[in-house]
């Protein structure tokens, strides 16, 4: 075997059920193509690991590790088993991790296990004289914050979406990674039902776009008019709490504090009023857009294009408007 | 059964909220303190099993500043039957790493079947405390559970990820975290405020944990630089005039958003 690149740059990704790599993969290996040499630890179902790899290689890494699980049904302990073995051989100067809760409990477990200093939710890395350091953005973007660890290689997650960087894709060179099993306790995944209802929309966390309604929809039947306008842009749907405590649409879409938080390219906010809990859920956002009837409104503080007006006269024409430019 | 539920104190996500640029840290007096409402859920599973329990064992745990026993009052008012309150002036700025470490040592002292926690708090974000603390007590772990059943020598649960929805389920002793699936609150009442009075709350310092702050051994996660970002400016506001729609179109081609 040969010598793992001396900056490098481990990034942990899971493939889904599916054989593909997790939607965050991507910008992963942007980040870390940043701040140093991209090796990829894959971890996959028995038999999926070759295809994960090459899409690793595709997506950035120079080298790929992978570890197929013996028995996908034992949750997270065999990932946390193959990242201690990972980093060993590798002796990266940083670790990253997609900060979805699969990646979260990884990270967590891991830096539990070896002491290692963990750096959460950032939205970016990069390098200073002494090492791998993550920026994050924090208390709802109102703050920039930088860390690392006093020593070792940080293990950074990384926030869904919010690292735009690519890599360039490599050639594939790829092996397997012999695995120390630890034995730990671990929780059982009894059964799993691939969410097929939601594949023609994308998720909230991570969207490059994402259309939310609030209140100002009035009822759960004419909520229907964002899901209309965020399949018309390829977008995910998002909510406000007061939508959400309306019952007009399920919690899973809360953008806010205690909801979801987004970073998306563009986010539409139809009907939402802008409090603070929400706005602290969103306003990392590239590019924001409101339409509301009240002109006093605090999200427009923050809009980048507002419109003072009625969502149900405003948003029906720019459906048609967008959908007659598609053709 | 012994629960134990991990509650955390933050500054409410009503308000504004400061960091002090000086230290990084937290500016407690900046904002109205609470309890995280994820943890005022992770608490009623523990007290709506309970309820239907006979002798089920709730106890709160808390690594605060010395001010937080009105918040972990609310807790025993809420129905716990007992709380611990860590507070250690070494503390102050302490890092997921040394916080894991110090309330799995407090958690290992009091006993435990079942350690509930909430899946994320609303300052730190950081949703990795549960998976620590697991690690620590070599227990499993199961995270992100929208609903949960409780029984005798197991737990299980709904826990939603990426690509679908998993079944899972694991034996106690474990360590669960929950989403805000789960049912909101109840409210003390009287009742409970008065008996909240009387219900033990230990104080618990580092030295109690035999848990060192500074291990040399142990790297841990310092921020090296804070900064408030300037407030976003508003940019094109216009009144709809009947074109809006077509304006805002426009608008999204042009930046290539559409």
């Amino acid at each position: 075997m040969t010598e793992f690149p001396q900056n490098a740059i481990l990034v942990v990704v899971e493939a889904r059920a599916s054989g593909e790599l997790e939607q965050a993969a991507a910008g992963l290996f942007g980040a870390a193509a940043g701040a140093g040499t991209p090796v990829a630890l894959v971890l996959a179902a028995p038999g999926a690991g070759k295809a994960a790899a090459a899409e690793a290689a595709s997506l950035g890494a120079v080298r790929v590790l992978i570890a197929e699980t013996p028995d996908p049904a034992v949750l997270g302990v065999p990932g946390v088993d193959a990242l201690a073995s990972a980093a060993e051989q590798v002796q990266p100067d940083a670790i990253l991790l997609s900060h979805s809760l699969d990646g979260r409990d990884l990270a967590g477990r891991y830096a539990a296990r070896t002491r290692t200093a963990v750096c959460v939710d950032a939205v970016g890395v990069s390098r200073d004289e002494e090492g791998v350091v993550a920026n994050h953005s924090v208390y709802g973007g109102a703050y920039n914050v930088t860390s690392t660890a006093t020593f070792g290689p940080p293990v950074i997650t990384i926030r869904q979406g919010a690292v735009e960087a690519r890599a360039e894709a490599q050639p594939e060179t790829s092996e397997t990674l012999s695995v120390t099993p630890s034995g730990k306790p671990a929780a059982r995944i009894d059964s799993f039902d691939e969410e097929t209802a939601v594949a023609t929309r994308p998720e909230l966390r991570g969207a490059a776009k994402v259309v939310a309604g609030g209140r100002g929809l009035a009822s759960k039947e004419q909520f229907a008019l964002v899901e209309q306008l965020a399949d018309t842009l390829g977008a995910a749907v998002g909510a406000s709490r007061a939508a959400v405590d309306a019952g007009y649409i399920p919690h899973a879409h809360q953008v806010g504090q205690t909801g979801v938080s987004v970073s998306s390219q563009l986010y539409i906010a139809l009907g939402i009023s802008g409090a603070i809990q929400h706005r602290a859920g969103m306003q990392t956002a590239k590019t924001i857009v409101a339409v509301n009837k009240d002109a006093d409104a605090p999200i427009f503080e923050i809009a980048d294009f507002g419109v003072v007006g009625d969502v149900f006269k405003v948003v029906p024409q720019l459906i048609s408007a967008l959908e007659a430019r598609k053709k | 059964m012994k629960i134990v539920v991990l509650v955390k104190e933050v500054p409410d996500t009503y308000g504004d909220r400061k960091l002090s640029l000086e230290t990084g840290l937290a500016d407690r007096d900046a904002s109205e303190i609470v309890i995280d409402e994820i943890c005022e859920r992770a608490l009623e599973l523990a007290l709506a099993y309970a309820d239907a329990n006979q002798g089920t064992d709730v106890v709160v745990l808390s690594l605060a500043p010395d001010g937080a026993t009105a918040t972990i009052r609310k807790g025993l008012a809420m129905g716990a039957g007992s709380a611990i309150h860590i507070c250690d002036e070494a503390l102050r700025g302490a890092d997921l790493g040394l916080t894991a470490e110090t309330l799995a040592a407090a958690i290992r002292r009091a006993g435990f079947d079942l350690v509930v926690a909430g899946n994320a708090s609303t300052d730190g974000s950081g949703g990795m405390m549960p998976a620590m603390v697991a690690e620590l007590l070599d227990v499993p772990l199961v995270s992100g559970l929208s609903s949960v059943e409780i029984n005798e020598g197991g737990v299980s649960g709904t826990r939603v990820v990426e690509s679908g929805v998993q079944q899972v389920s694991a034996s106690l002793p474990a360590v669960i975290s929950i989403t805000e699936a789960l049912p909101g609150p109840r409210f003390p009442n009287f009742k409970g405020i008065m008996a909240a009075k009387k219900k033990p709350l230990e104080t618990l310092n580092l030295a109690d944990l035999g848990v060192t702050a500074d291990d040399p051994d142990t790297a841990r996660s310092i921020m090296l630089a804070v900064a408030e970002k300037p407030p976003r400016a508003a940019g094109v506001k216009i009144v709809d005039e009947g074109d809006a729609g077509e304006k805002l179109a426009n608008f999204l081609i042009e930046n290539r958003l559409a």
